[in-house]
Order: C-alpha cells, then structure tokens, then sequence
C-alpha cells in the first residue's frame, strides 16, 4: 500500500478517560476532496483536528497511532506544530473573521509569517480572494471591516485568509452548516474549483452535499471508521451495512 | 378571588419600605452634589486652578495639588497597568482554568482587593521606603539619605499595588470578550501563541484595557490613604522636580485643610472649592470609563 497525502495507522485519540477514535486507519489521496460523514458525536471533527493537531488546544486530549502528512509523523516531537498548520490550513463551522479590514483579515496569516512587502501582500490578498471566489463582492471595499459582510461572505473571506498562507491541504469542519442554501451552494462549487491545487478534506452533516462534492467519503460511527471508500460505491453501494443504513437515512 | 385586606396592607407597606430607602439613595447624592457645587462653583476660576497657595494657604489656588494627583495617577498607571495587564495575560491565555497556580492567584488578586487602603501605606513604608529605599541609599550613596525617606515614587508604587487587582480583573474580564473562535482562526494560520495573543486578542479588547486602566486611575486619585506615609506633603513651595520628591495631593489637600489649617473658618471657600475639584475628576474619570464599557457592549451585540 503507497502512502498518500495523508495516512494514519492505528490513531487512537482520548478525551480525558474517554476513547473518542479508535483505531482509525485512512489514506486521503492529493488534491481531492474527501467527505468525513456520520451522526453527531461520530468522532468526524475530532478526527479533523487531529490532522492539524487544533486537538493540542484542549485539555486532556491523548493521541497514540500515527498521523503522517506527506510521510511525517505530525505528532513527532520535533514538530514544529506552527509549520505544520500553515501547511494544514482550516476553515471553521462558524466563519470567524478578525474584528478588522476584509484586507487585514485576509493579510494576517502573510504578515505573521514575515510578508512586509506592500505590493506583494496586495498580490497574495488579490489571488487569495480571487482563489476563494469572493474577489468580486468586495474588490472595492477592502478597507471595509469584514464584520460588514454577510455570513456566506464571511466565509468565503475565512477561506480566502487560509488560502493566503499557501496551504497544501484545507481542512473544513462543516463550513456550510450555518449558511442559507445560496451561500452553501456557493461554498460548495468554490471546494471543487479548489482540488486543483489543494488537498480537501470536509466534515459535514449534510449526506447529500458530500455526494455533490466529495471524490471520496468516509463513513465514521462511535468512534469508528466505518467504511472509507469513492463517493459513489458509498452511495451506491457500500459494503456495510452500517453505511447502508445511515445512508439511506434509517438512524443518524 | 377576593384580595384579603390584610394582605394587601402588608404588600403596600413592603412596596413603600423598599421604594423609601431607594429613595434616600437619590436624596443623599443630591444632597452631596448640591452642597458640594453651591460650596465650590464660584471658587473655580482660572487662577484657583493655576496658582499656589497663598498667606499660609488661606489664599491662593491648588495647582500643586491638581500637578501633584495627575503625576502620581500617571506614575501608578505606568506600574500598574503593564504589570496588571500581563498578570490577567497569564491568567486568561497561559494558566489552566483551575490549575492551582491560577488559583492561588486569583486568591491573590482577590485578598488585595479587600486590604484596608491605610495598610497598604505601612507596607509601603516598611517595604519600599525603609527596605528598598536605605538599601539604594546604601548601596548607592554611602548611606546619604535620599530614597530611604517618602517621595512620588514610593508614593505611586504603593498606590499601584492598591489599583492592580482593578486593573487585573477589568483586563481580565475584557481579554475574556475575545471569542475562542478568534483565537482558533489565529492559530489555525499558523500563529504563534504570542502572535495570537498580540495581534488578535489585545487589539479585540483594547477598550477593555482602557476601562480597566480608568477605573484603576480614577480609584487612586481619590485615595488618600496609601500615600500618607509614602510621600504626600502638607505643603510645598515648588513642584516635585524629581521622582525623590515629595508632592500635594488634592485628597490630602482638603484634610489638611479642613483640619490642620489656623484658620478653617476662612480656608472654607478652598475646601469647597478643591473638592469640587477632586470630585469633577473622579466623575468625569468613571463616566469615561462608562462610555467605553458602554461602546464595547454594543460592538460586541453588533
């Protein structure tokens, strides 16, 4: 078996005394977008934040397997988990943009790695909004603050200000959930513009809005790795019943 | 359902003993302002704010004493506000929630808070003046007396000490209005802690800061108390030049006048008027303070 962008063996993740992933063994391939699904409580986000250790931040997490990201043991202790997350980029479920400029917001993550260039943050800024579809709506109030934006637009700013550090893999918890069905529809063809140049990965609730989108999805449950497998055999036809039956809508 | 007389009585009776006492409330700050602005109103003119004391100062004005409080509420800010806000840095950002470090802090903070303002003067005396000021005496000037005896410094360092629990929790409670979320983003680009922590959170809750900082000013420009021992003087001829100087206060400034001047009857007019003084600069401190709490509750439901 060749190792893909991401591989984890045998990650198991506790939360205090309570085992949250068990045995978690998946290979998220480069540049696709792979759908994490399940019911809530499933282990899909915790998963998530695993790969771009967020799980550091709190308290009583324990983490035993490995998580490896391009080969490297992310949880090694020679880690610099500050590169790492500017490698591993995320979008959270609710958009949460600086109290600043839609331009500041988009800046920052450039500027805390050293940019100082004014002409080349304007660039960065530029290509990072036109890459996250929103360079259009707001190309001519980038002194504005980004609080003014509505909540889908906020969003697509949240992803532009990850895309500005020049990730190689984009990790979304949901990043849909809480925006009405234009906004999300919007959201959804931008991560599919997106898998040309980054790695995917996207935790969402909404089975349907992983099938439009997502190459690959992975079915989690108590913990659990499910079945990990194309979109379609997973909707199609999955091999466990499990998957069938929150699939087709019987629990969950 | 017919109410029973009795009862109704009683009702009325409760209603009207908490509706009169509120009411005295309102009577007493009343009563307070209008002797207070009828006393002072004419005394406040240009020349009693700019000028010194005069005849034994039954004459005259109180700059010494407006330049003395402004310096020692400045001097403390300096001590008080870099200290007390990196304190409630740790406690927010860098302690775990009931770890016993944070506790024990907290507890700290909390027993500061409560320490009659007078006893704060005598650790001031014993600690910075007798300790720390005759060791620099010692060590620097061959036992010269210079730091060893009251001055602004020792003054607005024990005055910090008594505003640093004000100025920790009002930060406290400011760097707390950051949301997580902001914090998680920050990170999330691959920001450092610190980074975090100085180009999100601080600039989130700067007005925060600011209130806190107000709060703490207005608190120790009123306080007579801690600086009695540490460095106020009965009077002076010449502004503190140095931070080994003494100073006047207006706090202080009304005691003496009220009760150590040879003739109280004659100096009434500048008790009147100093306290109107003190008193508009604390008012107009809180009330800023008011507005700026005020304009970040609001962002925050924006």
């Amino acid at each position: 078996m060749t190792f893909e962008k991401i591989h984890t063996e045998n990650m198991v993740l506790h939360y205090g005394s309570k085992m949250a992933l068990n045995n978690i063994s998946i290979n998220i391939p480069e540049k696709k977008v792979t759908a994490f699904i399940g019911p809530s409580g499933c282990g899909k986000s915790t998963f998530l934040r695993s790969l771009n250790r967020m799980n550091d931040l709190i308290d009583g997490v324990k983490i035993e397997g490995n998580i490896l990201i391009d080969g490297i043991n992310i949880y090694d202790k020679n880690i610099d988990v500050v590169t790492l997350r500017k490698k591993v980029g995320m979008v959270f479920q609710k958009s949460n943009p600086f109290a600043k400029s839609i331009y500041e917001n988009v800046a920052y993550g450039p500027r805390i790695n050293g940019v100082k260039d004014k002409n080349q943050l304007d660039e960065i800024v530029e290509t990072a909004l036109k890459n996250a579809a929103i360079w259009e709506e707001v190309k001519d109030r980038l002194g504005d603050s980004a609080m003014g934006l509505s909540g889908g637009q906020q969003q697509r700013l949240c992803i532009a200000r990850t895309l500005a550090v020049n990730p190689e893999i984009v990790l979304m918890d949901e990043p849909a959930s809480a925006l009405d069905p234009l906004s999300t529809s919007k959201i959804e063809e931008l991560i599919v513009q997106l898998k040309e140049k980054y790695t995917i990965v996207i935790v969402t609730h909404n089975m349907q809005q992983a099938a439009r989108i997502s190459d690959l999805t992975a079915f989690f449950y108590l913990g659990e790795l499910i079945e990990f497998d194309k979109t379609k055999k997973i909707f199609t036809n999955p091999d466990k019943k499990q998957t069938e039956d929150y699939i087709t809508g019987r629990f969950g | 359902m017919i109410k029973s007389f009795k009862k109704n009585i009683k009702g009325i009776l409760i209603e009207g003993l908490t509706l009169s006492s509120a009411l005295i409330i309102i009577a007493i700050v009343v009563v307070m302002f209008t002797v207070i602005v009828i006393g002072g109103k004419d005394q406040i003119t240009w020349e009693f704010l700019t000028s010194f004391p005069e005849d034994g100062m039954t004459k005259g004005g109180i700059f010494p004493a407006i330049y003395g409080t402004a310096l020692l509420v400045i001097l403390m800010s300096i001590a008080a506000v870099p200290f007390g806000t990196i304190t409630a840095i740790y406690l927010t950002e860098y302690a775990k929630e009931n770890s016993i470090i944070a506790k024990t802090i907290r507890f700290a903070v909390r027993t500061l808070a409560v320490i009659p303002s007078i006893i704060y003067g005598l650790f001031g005396l014993g600690f910075f003046i007798k300790f720390v000021g005759t060791q620099m005496d010692n060590a620097f000037l061959g036992g010269q007396l210079k730091w060893g005896q009251p001055n602004i410094l020792w003054a607005s360092l024990t005055m910090s000490l008594l505003t640093l629990p004000v100025v920790i929790v009002s930060v406290e409670e400011a760097l707390k209005t950051v949301p997580k979320d902001l914090r998680a983003a920050s990170l999330a680009l691959g920001a450092t802690k610190w980074q975090t922590i100085w180009k999100v959170v601080i600039p989130g809750s700067i007005s925060g800061i600011m209130t806190g900082t107000i709060l703490a000013v207005s608190r120790g420009a009123g306080e007579v108390a801690p600086i009695l021992f540490t460095g106020v003087a009965y009077y002076l001829a010449t502004l503190p030049a140095s931070l080994s100087d003494q100073f006047m206060v207006l706090g202080y400034h009304i005691y003496v006048m009220t009760t150590q001047s040879a003739n109280v009857d004659k100096t009434m007019p500048i008790q009147f008027g100093t306290t109107l003084v003190l008193l508009m600069l604390t008012f107009i401190l809180n009330f800023s303070a008011i507005i700026l709490r005020y304009r970040i509750r609001k962002k925050k439901t924006d």
